[in-house]
């Protein structure tokens, strides 16, 4: 048996160029068997490209796409056995939401109470039961996604290929679709593969996660892999918010490394155990921290930072208020700093002195 | 300034008087029951309709123009798709070029282009006939065909074949399935324009057409050179009645099916 027998997809070496502009460079991936993989990154990032390339409506100028370890380089659309489900819903509005659902299981050669009973089914799953004989233009945004979900899932497919099926409806009924495209995932375990430009959503519904940047992948990896140890500078500032500084190496044991930000100081960082870079002494380096990182407290009676932390001395320049949270903008040294703390009552004042602790997990090392 | 105004509406009403006018005097003088078509009429008779029924070769003239017409639809709106999917949906070298060659035959005046064909023909060795009729009538109706199907063709999602062919339709089933049904209100509209303008033309089937054979424009204008029988008048009006019907229920149909299509 071969590695790839319980890969669902496999892209190896894939690339699309249109003419001079590379969309997608070459990109190696695979895809387990029911798990739920997210390409995350910004317009133009070469996500959807890559899911169009998978689903066979984009052709692929090098490398090679297996679905079930089968090369479907050649295979049209229609015999690929997918599922997808378009960012605005792509409902066919001449037809009613049964014949909708029922239309990938015609070319299946289903019979009638097959076809009747499974579509049920979809219907039932998406919780939408007696939307049969409406027209899609009947449905609000949500109800016609649900629909277009139930159309792809109906026929079984091998994978789900799903295109921001989130992003046109608003954000509340994002939310609680996206718990709910979750659970339908979960229940029928089907491999999916999903695009967004949306962390939160990808941090919420993701087994894996591909960040996206350029037509390159920065990084693939679990949700707390991605978000904790974000590998490129462009992860760490495309998820969430952090405080990217430069910074020189100035010692390296083991998984410690004591590191001097220029403006601010020496500071300890961690290294992961399999991170293959030498990171020797006077290597430039960039220091990433997430902002909810940065603890602060009162400067007056502060208490010692412990073991493998510091406590860096510090100045709240601006105070965003957000209810639950608030952002500092901070001086330190020379250098400007953001935390994100949460609050009980009241936010730390404009001017306050604070010392902000900084511990040595929570500093990732990403290259200059 | 209410007089501008009037002024305006005043100008409006004339103009359409001219244009209008000798139409509506065309379909009075169909039912006049005098020799003479002059006014005052001297009386009201359908006798003249009758004589078109009985005159062979305005039988014959209406046979041909509604074969014509009809057999002009359909090539030139089965044409019509295909050119405007390629043009939509596709991209392939020379495309510009293809586009202003297919809309070209409305800009070059129509004597230009018939006697051009028939210099064409002549040069090839390819005698008149029907079948060449019926391809010059083709040629100029099909930018009128492709103007309206593209126009719509636009305005359907990609996504709907992309979501058909996802779901295991190959590309001849999305295109019945989806692609048409989407577009048929501009695609009945093309055969509309197709029809009537097939249906109306003098020019080019004066240059086109092989002896002996008349379409409904052509045997009027033979009758003129000899008379002006009252039958003309009936004639004229019968035509006048089919190239206004003809689109106003293609319209009505257009209507009633994007209507059906929207709340299924």
């Amino acid at each position: 048996m071969s590695e790839t027998d319980h890969h669902a997809v496999d892209l190896r070496g894939v690339v699309k160029r249109y003419g001079d502009f590379t969309a997608v460079h070459r990109t190696d991936l695979s895809i387990e068997e029911g798990s739920f993989l997210t390409l995350l990154g910004p317009s133009g990032c070469g996500k959807t490209t890559t899911l169009r390339m998978i689903a066979g409506l984009t052709s692929i100028t090098e490398g090679e796409v297996a679905i079930k370890g089968r090369r479907v380089n050649d295979l049209p659309i229609h015999k690929r056995n997918l599922g997808v489900v378009f960012q605005n819903y792509a409902l066919f509005p001449h037809k009613t939401v049964w014949d909708n659902v029922a239309f990938g299981l015609k070319y299946r050669k289903t019979p009638a109470d097959e076809t009747k009973r499974r579509v049920g089914e979809a219907l039932e799953l998406v919780q939408l039961p007696h939307a049969a004989d409406r027209a899609p233009s009947q449905l609000s945004g949500g109800q016609q996604q649900r629909i277009a979900l139930a159309r792809a899932i109906v026929v079984r497919p091998d994978v789900l290929l799903l295109d921001e099926p989130l992003s046109a409806l608003d954000a509340n009924l994002r939310e609680d679709m996206r718990v709910e495209l979750k659970r339908i995932q979960h229940t029928l375990g089907i491999t999916t593969i999903f695009v967004t430009h949306d962390q939160s959503e990808a941090l919420a519904m993701s087994d894996r996660i591909v960040v996206m940047s350029d037509g390159r992948v920065e990084q693939v990896g679990d949700p707390q892999a991605v978000y904790n140890r974000p590998a490129s500078e462009f992860v760490a500032g495309f998820l969430g918010n952090s405080n990217i500084l430069p910074a020189r190496i100035l010692a390296r044991e083991g998984e410690r490394a004591e590191v001097e930000v220029e403006g601010l100081g020496a500071l300890l960082a961690t290294v992961e155990p399999q991170d293959p870079r030498p990171l020797a002494r006077g290597e430039t380096v960039k220091l990433a921290i997430r902002a909810e990182k940065l603890a602060l407290s009162p400067a007056i009676g502060a208490e010692a930072p412990g073991p493998d932390a510091a406590a860096l001395a510090g100045r709240i320049a601006t105070v965003d208020y957000q209810g639950q949270v608030a952002r500092y903008f901070l001086e330190a040294g020379q250098r400007q700093l953001q935390s994100v703390n949460a609050i009980d009552e009241h936010p730390l004042p404009e001017g306050a002195e604070v010392s902000i602790r900084v511990r040595a997990r929570d500093c990732v090392i990403l290259p200059a | 300034m209410p007089s501008g105004w009037s002024l305006i509406r005043l100008g409006t009403v004339l103009v359409y008087l001219f244009m209008f006018a000798p139409v509506a005097v065309v379909i009075l003088l169909a039912f006049n029951a005098s020799q003479f078509g002059a006014f005052p009429m001297e009386g009201l008779s359908l006798r003249w309709f009758a004589a078109l029924w009985e005159n062979d070769a305005i039988v014959r003239a209406f046979e041909t123009s509604l074969l014509l017409g009809l057999l002009t639809a359909v090539i030139s709106t089965t044409l019509g798709v295909l050119a405007s999917l390629a043009m939509v949906r596709y991209d392939f070298p020379g495309k510009n070029l293809i586009a202003a060659a297919l809309i070209a035959p409305i800009l070059v005046p129509e004597v230009v282009l018939a006697v051009a064909l028939l210099l064409f023909l002549g040069a090839i060795g390819v005698p008149k006939s029907f079948p060449l009729l019926l391809a010059g009538h083709v040629i100029f109706t099909l930018p009128f065909v492709i103007l309206v199907v593209q126009a719509r063709l636009v305005g359907v999602k990609r996504e709907y074949e992309e979501a058909a062919m996802s779901l295991g339709a190959g590309p001849v089933e999305t295109f019945f399935q989806i692609t048409l049904p989407l577009i048929l209100p501009a695609v009945l509209a093309g055969a509309l324009f197709a029809f009537t303008i097939s249906f109306d033309d003098i020019t080019g089937t004066l240059f086109w057409k092989p002896g002996g054979v008349e379409t409904v424009p052509t045997q009027i204008f033979a009758m003129l050179r000899n008379s002006i029988s009252p039958e003309i008048n009936a004639l004229g009006a019968v035509m006048i009645v089919i190239t206004v019907a003809v689109p106003l229920l293609g319209a009505a149909l257009a209507r009633w099916l994007s209507a059906r299509g929207r709340t299924g």
